[in-house]
């Protein structure tokens, strides 16, 4: 190749894309050279000088990350010379750290810790008082400790470049200077936390971490996290059965490090106080806890009763699992023989799937959002709505300078940087600049549905150039449940169901003999009309309340399956903790089904074994398993050649969850509560 | 107003002004030839114009000492983007004070200089970033600046020539780091003062991502003279490889400090006896440090045939730098100048990098207990060890210069450092208070 340089590392020949920086091509001869405020993706500093290498014909030390590589450089990283830079580098970086390593939350797996132990001195020479200061709170759960800072630097960064926000800063000067907020004693931010994983140190700590345990005391378990549909995957770090931590400092998933408040802190809905640990049962008009058996032997009566004689609704849900939903329908259908089947529909997947019938656009994957050119954002406010899908079009245009152009009813994030903003819904107006993309990724929210989406998708034919498209949903599985068939039109794998059945607001209005509501709250707002009410939740909701059996269902990060992101990543949600009295929703349904003695007919309700019914019967779900088996994300492209289904209009409403809220899940999150609260006392 | 009596050994090229009725007005500056070398200049081509700066063997009196010219034509004038032209007029460093005696006394010298840079770079706008202390310079220039659009000599077609220039005067908020030329420029820009990574160069990527001319006011000042008299002149009052004179700023120790323009390659022994009026009190020299408090400090032996040049300093381990030289006398403490230095260090480090922030720090804790009798004998090995492990390794200059002097004085003057061992008032206590901690 043409743009590879050679050069030599450490006497290894090192083959390295011209432009690279000699930090990173050390990697690829399996070099490191250390850094602290270096940090890929993110701004050059070459603040910390721990980097300093010893380039030939260079008189200086040079620093290795803001050196690109050139033939025939010469470059030695373990010299005695660079090795005493290094040591005296952690000897100045010592002078005023306090040393509180059996303490700090960051012990065990701080990066000053590792440099000290593999390049420091074995003893101080620093004999003089230190520089302290008290500890901060910046936010509800932002905690700073200055004197642990070694100034990098990344939280200033991750928080300005990474997230658009801006709310970090440095202060004073000199040994003095100190990270502080950029707008008075508080963070004005979207409390995403990126800025406490980034920190190499333990400066900047978590409200809800801190001081709860040791790092290596902690299992660590990958999932997805359970609320948005970005699908991002959080590494919950637990301990007897507690999650104390979230994060994705391995980059595993398809979101690397990134996630918003809700991912990394908003788990703690689990352990809320009002979680339901027994099944409920209205006795004499009051709902009395009661056990598995009973609860379980009274739904399959009153289901076995029903069928033939009655009529049956059934509401799935937007954060069950892909095998929940695929079993949910798979009973309602064999077993229940109704298709009165539906769930909150929050974005129109259904119109756009069958608008892109034999058209040349296609549905966007996550990787699209950081490779594609351009963008074109609809409706929504992507910043707060989906914080992952936001992040990534920014960092693309950070670092290929991606042209956005952004169309919404009101001022969002992407203003700042876009190619061109309108308040509105006239897209149509930039059709000429658009035209002139190579190509165009179309993100849109539940305002595009029915006939303004299939214009949408016309308008996008009509450009000549390769669209895709992205239907924003609301929750980590809203797209799942589509896939699923949790509608009465669609199978799963949007094959046409040919039967009618009643929607979610004809169930709801109608006279069922029996509601099943697995996992949603329909009659927030409303009384029920059904004869009978069964409801599978994690917590006593309005809908719970009216019901006449409530089975306590586990939540996300207590159960094993698989989810679909907004953009079709299907990936494993794995349990990270155990539950005391509430069961896996696919579990309490595989039980009604064994009560009512039609388990036989079902299959066994074990994740995997319902997963591999998904993978042979839901079109665009035959993934590859080894990626997905390791914690990885796999594509799903249930697209093209369905036979239209016309949808009724109205079904679909997004909740528009912003950064702080999350629907019944966000009303227990203690964290985010947290969060609105100190803003509503500024 | 001038400071001092001028001296007969000057040579008065820059500060030919000084001591005029009015000097720093159009009037006075437009009878004395002033602004004649820019309309000479704006009948040059821009390369024309360079190849007069190189031959004036011009060298940014900044403190750096890079080849003017050679800046300047490092400039891509073909750049579809705008060109800038900045002034450092940041002066801080201690010991100088050249810089405002020039704006003070001839405004118009450096905004003539400004616009024949311009001419050269193609440039049509510039700053002169002034520190924040010099606020009544500010009031200097920006009348000086409003007088030359007045006459027709800034703004749009300057006396005819199609000539479009603005000059514009910007302050600094009280930051010494901010001298460094790409610390300035952020501080421009209106960010934290803090360095950049180089390159780019300021002549690439400077004010604002722009090509970018960026010298001291003295450069700047000295442009006129070299284009209305030609550079092999200007290069012919001083020595071979540095063309011109140099304002020269004594303090300390002698009977007459102030600011005299000196020719490159001036001795040192003259500049003190004669320029200088001879040592306060008769006394005898101690240490001499050339070209502000960045530079090693030099023992009395050592200032033995110097000359004030770039190259004379240089072999004797030290710079010409900016031109601050400050003479001590035998009465001096040189621990406590040197605790002086580090505090001034220390409070002006930005903070930006580890050696720096964290080692000037540690010096100055040192230095302070060390002063006052606290010290022990491995603290002056540690002195010295911690300023050579920061020489070199900081991201800018800064860290450099506070460890060049504290590695000198340690290592010519360290008997004065075992005089202040075990308890041991300070022996130079009664003498002098020239320098306070």
């Amino acid at each position: 190749m043409a743009d590879t340089v050679k050069l030599t590392i450490d006497g290894h020949e090192v083959h390295a894309p011209a432009g690279m920086l000699v930090i990173d091509a050390a990697k690829l001869a399996g070099i490191e050279i250390p850094a602290f405020c270096y940090y890929e993706g993110l701004t050059l500093q070459a603040a910390c000088r721990m980097c300093l290498v010893e380039v030939e014909k260079m008189p200086k030390l040079m620093t290795a990350c803001t050196l690109p590589v050139a033939e025939g450089l010469v470059v030695r990283t373990e010299t005695p010379q660079v090795a005493a830079a290094r040591k005296y580098m952690l000897e100045f970086l010592l002078t005023n750290h306090p040393l509180d390593c059996p303490v700090c939350d960051k012990g065990g797996e701080c990066e000053l810790q590792d440099m000290a132990f593999r390049y420091g001195a074995g003893e101080s020479r620093y004999n003089e008082t230190k520089v302290h200061t008290p500890e901060k709170q910046y936010s509800p759960v932002v905690f700073f400790d200055a004197p642990r800072c070694i100034l990098c630097y990344r939280c200033v960064r991750i928080c300005n470049e990474g997230m658009g926000v801006n709310a970090l800063g440095v202060v004073e000067r000199g040994a003095v200077s100190e990270i502080a907020p950029n707008h008075g004693d508080h963070l004005e931010c979207d409390e995403c936390g990126a800025c406490i994983d980034i920190c190499p140190v333990g400066a900047l700590t978590s409200g809800i971490y801190r001081y709860q345990t040791r790092p290596w005391e902690m299992t660590h378990v990958g999932t997805i996290c359970t609320h948005c549909s970005d699908g991002c995957k959080t590494t919950l770090g637990t301990r007897n059965d507690r999650i104390l931590r979230g994060n994705n400092r391995d980059r595993s998933g398809i979101n690397g490090e990134f996630l918003c408040i809700k991912g990394r802190y908003g788990f703690d809905f689990y352990d809320h106080p009002d979680r339901l640990q027994a099944p409920l049962m209205r006795v004499n008009g009051k709902l009395e806890e009661v056990s598995w058996a009973q609860a379980l032997a009274a739904v399959a009566e009153k289901f076995k009763q029903t069928i033939g004689a009655g009529t049956f609704g059934i509401v799935g849900s937007n954060h069950t699992t892909n095998e929940e939903n695929y079993y949910l329908q798979k009973f309602a259908r064999s077993v229940l023989g109704t298709n009165n089947i539906d769930h909150h529909r929050t974005g129109d997947v259904v119109t756009l799937v069958d608008a892109l019938s034999g058209k040349s656009g296609a549905l966007a994957t996550v990787a699209d959002l950081c490779e594609r050119k351009a963008f074109l954002v609809l409706g929504a406010d992507l910043a707060l709505e989906h914080p992952l899908l936001s992040y990534q079009i920014r960092a693309n245009y950070r670092h290929h300078q991606a042209h956005v152009y952004v169309v919404t009813p009101k001022a969002v994030r992407e203003d700042k940087y876009a190619a061109a903003t309108m308040r509105g819904r006239d897209y149509e107006s930039l059709r000429d600049k658009l035209k002139a993309q190579p190509e165009l990724v179309i993100l849109f929210d539940d305002s595009y549905q029915g006939g303004e989406l299939r214009k949408l998708v016309d308008f996008g034919e009509s450009l000549g150039i390769p669209v895709r498209y992205v239907c924003l949903v609301d929750y980590a599985n809203s797209r799942g449940a589509i896939d699923m068939g949790l509608t009465p039109e669609l199978l799963p794998g949007y094959q046409p169901s040919g039967q009618s059945g009643l929607h979610l607001d004809e169930m709801l209005a109608a006279e069922l003999s029996v509601l099943w509501v697995v996992g949603a709250n329909p009659l927030e707002n409303a009384a029920r009309k059904s004869g009978f009410l069964v409801v599978q939740d994690l917590f006593l909701t309005e809908t719970a309340l009216q019901a006449d059996i409530v089975l306590p269902a586990a939540c996300a990060y207590e159960k094993n399956g698989t989810v679909t992101s907004g953009t079709g990543e299907v990936q494993r949600l794995k349990r990270a903790i155990e539950t005391m009295g509430a069961k896996p929703d696919l579990e309490i349904i595989g039980f009604i089904a064994r009560e009512m003695g039609a388990a036989a007919a079902l299959g066994p309700w074990t994740p995997d074994a319902v997963f591999e019914e998904i993978r042979k019967n839901v079109r665009g779900y035959d993934v590859a398993m080894p990626a997905l088996s390791t914690g990885g994300a796999a594509q799903t492209m249930p697209v093209n050649g369905r036979v239209a289904v016309p949808g009724p209009a109205g079904l679909v409403r997004s909740d528009r969850n912003g950064l702080f809220a999350s629907g019944t899940l966000g009303r227990y999150s203690k964290v985010l509560n947290s969060v609105l609260e100190s803003r509503l006392s500024r | 107003m001038l400071y001092n009596e001028p001296s007969p050994l000057e040579t008065r090229v820059l500060s030919r002004r000084f001591g005029m009725a009015h000097s720093e007005s159009i009037e006075t500056y437009l009878a004395t030839e002033g602004y004649q070398a820019f309309l000479k200049a704006s009948k040059m081509t821009p390369d024309e114009i360079i190849s007069e700066m190189k031959a004036s063997n011009l060298r940014g009196r900044g403190g750096a000492g890079f080849p003017a010219g050679m800046k300047w034509s490092f400039v891509p004038r073909t750049s579809p983007k705008p060109k800038y032209i900045v002034v450092n007029a940041d002066e801080g460093e201690p010991g100088t004070c050249k810089d405002r005696v020039l704006m003070e006394n001839d405004p118009h010298q450096l905004i003539e200089g400004v616009l024949i840079a311009g001419l050269a770079v193609d440039a049509h706008a510039g700053w002169i970033y002034i520190r924040g202390e010099y606020r009544y310079l500010i009031d200097i220039m920006d009348r000086a600046i409003a007088e030359a659009h007045e006459r027709g000599w800034l703004g749009k077609n300057i006396q005819g020539t199609g000539f479009d220039f603005d000059l514009y005067t910007h302050t600094g908020a009280g930051s010494y780091e901010c001298g460094e030329e790409s610390a300035l420029l952020e501080s421009l820009e209106g960010k934290r003062g803090v360095p950049r990574i180089r390159p780019p160069f300021p002549a690439v990527a400077g004010a604002f991502q722009c090509p970018t001319v960026l010298n001291n006011v003295e450069t700047f000042c000295a442009a006129p003279a070299i284009l209305l008299n030609g550079g092999a002149a200007f290069a012919a009052l001083g020595i071979p490889k540095a063309g011109g004179t140099k304002l020269t700023c004594l303090t300390g120790h002698i009977n007459k400090p102030g600011v005299y323009e000196l020719r490159l390659g001036f001795p040192v022994k003259q500049m003190i006896e004669e320029v200088g009026g001879g040592m306060r009190n008769g006394k005898k020299l101690k240490a001499f440090i050339p070209g502000g408090s960045s530079c090693p400090v030099l023992t009395a032996a050592e200032c033995e045939g110097a000359t004030m040049d770039y190259d004379s300093m240089a072999q004797r381990k030290s710079m010409l730098g900016s031109g601050g030289v400050v003479i001590m006398d035998e009465d001096t403490c040189m621990v406590k100048a040197c605790l002086r230095l580090m505090k001034f260090y220390a409070h002006e480090s930005c903070g930006w990098c580890i050696p720096c922030r964290e080692g000037t720090a540690w010096l100055t804790k040192i230095m302070t207990r060390f002063h006052s009798g606290g010290g022990s004998p491995q603290d002056i090995g540690l002195l010295g060890d911690i300023a050579k492990n920061m020489l070199g390794r900081t991201f800018c200059p800064l860290g450099d210069a506070a460890a060049l002097p504290m590695i000198s004085i340690v290592e010519k003057f360290r008997g004065e450092f075992e005089d202040h061992l075990n308890g041991k008032p300070c022996p130079y206590e009664h003498s002098n208070r020239m320098v306070t901690a």
